[in-house]
């Protein structure tokens, strides 16, 4: 079988979706969990009940309207592991369901902006991804995708706890709403901590690690709700949309003030980035993914003329492991010490003819700051 | 400290979640986090763990108040599954565990009741339901103020709600 990267969006085209605030947000995604009434939830399922289940709603799924006729749709007993990951990195399917195999199944447009998850945790995963801050739009589309599916299968709802998923944290409208930020200016300026208790304050949920050091790889965050009964789905996306909107605002203001008071500061930080990454022979994954965040503020800046955000984004996708493995080799098997040199020659290779950042040329930046020799733009 | 999984390794992974002003910790080691996928951004609930962590006794405690150990009937599965887990077996078991759930979901959630989506099939129920225990608390507190007048209507009205479904 040939690799999913056949089969998936070009990282080029994927790297080029656009939407609202796309800046700050990279992308929206509302989620819903759904189980069939009559069968046992997969994890507590023998498995000639999930094969039930997986009989029943892979050509249900398939079938949606909003599948547009041409789905992928595949069993995840076909995929290779490196195609799951691939699949993994490019947020279509949960760790969790990588793991799978026979029984469990994956169903999604071709635009990738619909992806059904067949048996994993829940019998259905069903989620509408948008770029850029799109939450509501996100949840129209997946409500449409629930409501169409709701006249073919009966799946299992109470009025008192309404959709019933397995686990207790889902139960209810079993919504997930999410967006991934992209907070470079927030954690420079060492504000993110405070801002993501703030935001946990209010019942939502930032992931990425804050234990030892304070930083989220490439200063990516993501920000969802936590809790899913005693409140209406819409309820919930308007929520989340106010505070991913102040989120925003926050953002663009320590950027500006950065910018501002330590100049100096923001540009020694993206100009070393631009030199690690287009000079280095040997690069972690972690590394890469840090360096290309101060090169996408570099690019949102106005600091790198000539390069377009897509440009970075699709760096990020392509540094991934097994993203990288897979158009760069037809090894199965890749050590951690070829895939960092393998990456340092791929953005070496793409960065050649990436003219360096130019901090005169930087937006938002008061004329008589740094050598004052190039003109201020707002 | 030692990690609250293993309770072998130093712990070195520390997350606070602030919940209604209700700090909730959770300590663990470098491997242990990692599987449980703390350090992936796409992979990692922390509501999951928090679950699986704090759960426990609440879950245990809930089931010696009914002095029984409580089994679905429907799919199998069993209280300690439940406690072990922190997952349900199957739809039946959100009535067979109900108490026991709702003692969990308040500490979850915004509330215990659905206040979402109804499926279409059924969205005339709900509606019948919520307006027929409305109806029946009305008359209730006509009876108990001597609004005999009114609660004659009531009484009527829910025979005719009842009827006519």
């Amino acid at each position: 079988m040939p690799n999913i990267l056949e089969f998936l969006v070009s990282t080029a085209d994927a790297s080029r979706r656009s939407g609202p605030n796309d800046k700050i947000v990279f992308s929206s995604r509302v989620r819903l969990a759904r189980n069939l009434r009559s069968v046992p939830f997969p994890g507590h399922a023998r498995k000639a009940e999930r094969v039930k289940a997986y009989d029943i709603l892979m050509p249900v799924v398939q079938s949606l309207e909003a599948m547009a006729g041409d789905p992928f749709a595949e069993s995840m007993e076909k995929l290779t592991a490196l195609d799951k990951q691939v699949l993994v990195e490019r947020h279509l399917i949960s760790r969790e369901h990588a793991a799978k195999n026979a029984g469990s199944g994956l169903v999604m447009n071709r635009e990738e902006s619909l992806c059904v998850m067949v048996n994993e945790e829940d019998h259905l995963r069903m989620q509408a991804l948008r770029p850029g801050l799109q939450l509501r739009q996100a949840w129209q589309a997946i409500d449409a995708v629930d409501s169409a599916l709701q006249e073919r299968v009966d799946l299992a709802f109470s009025v008192r706890h309404g959709f019933l998923t397995a686990c207790p944290t889902n139960v209810g409208t079993g919504i997930r709403v999410s967006a991934m930020l992209h907070l470079p200016g927030l954690v420079l300026s060492e504000q993110v901590n405070q801002i993501i208790q703030a935001v946990n304050k209010l019942g939502l949920a930032v992931r990425g690690l804050y234990g030892e050091g304070t930083e989220a790889l490439g200063n990516i965050f993501q920000v969802s709700n936590q809790m899913t009964l005693g409140e209406s789905e819409a309820d919930i996306v308007e929520r989340i949309n106010k505070v991913l909107l102040q989120l925003i605002e926050h953002e663009e203001k320590a950027r500006l003030v950065l910018l501002e008071k330590k100049p100096s500061v923001v540009f020694n930080h993206i100009g070393r980035a631009y030199g690690t990454l287009s000079n280095a022979h040997t690069i972690s994954s972690k590394e890469t993914m840090n360096l290309l965040s101060l090169l996408r503020l570099g690019v949102d800046l106005e600091m790198l003329p000539g390069t377009p955000k897509a440009f970075v984004d699709e760096l990020f996708l392509l540094s991934q492991p097994a993203h990288l493995q897979v158009l760069l080799t037809d090894k199965e098997k890749l050590g951690a010490e070829e895939r960092d040199v393998l990456r340092a020659g791929l953005l070496r290779d793409r960065l050649r003819d990436v003219v360096r950042p130019d901090h005169t040329k930087a937006a938002g930046r008061a004329a008589d700051a740094g050598s004052g020799n190039g003109p201020a733009t707002v | 400290m030692v990690c609250q999984l293993c309770k072998q390794k130093e712990a070195t992974v520390h997350l606070t979640q602030i919940v209604e002003n209700q700090v909730k910790n959770v300590d663990l080691c470098e491997p242990c986090a990692k599987q449980k996928g703390v350090n992936d951004p796409t992979g990692f609930s922390l509501a999951d763990l928090l679950l699986g962590l704090g759960a426990g006794q609440e879950i245990e405690q809930a089931g010696e108040a009914k002095g029984t150990e409580l089994k679905c009937e429907a799919c199998g599965f069993t209280q300690a599954e439940l406690k072990k887990t922190g997952r349900l077996g199957c739809a039946e078991c959100y009535s067979v565990f109900g108490d026991v759930l709702d003692t969990l979901l308040k500490g979850m959630h915004k509330g215990t009741q659905h206040k979402g989506k109804v499926p279409a099939a059924i969205r005339g129920l709900v509606t019948l339901e919520a307006s027929l225990s409305k109806l029946v608390v009305d008359l209730q507190s006509a009876v108990a103020r001597e609004d005999f007048e009114s609660a004659a209507r009531l009484r009527d009205e829910i025979k005719s709600l009842k009827a006519s479904h």
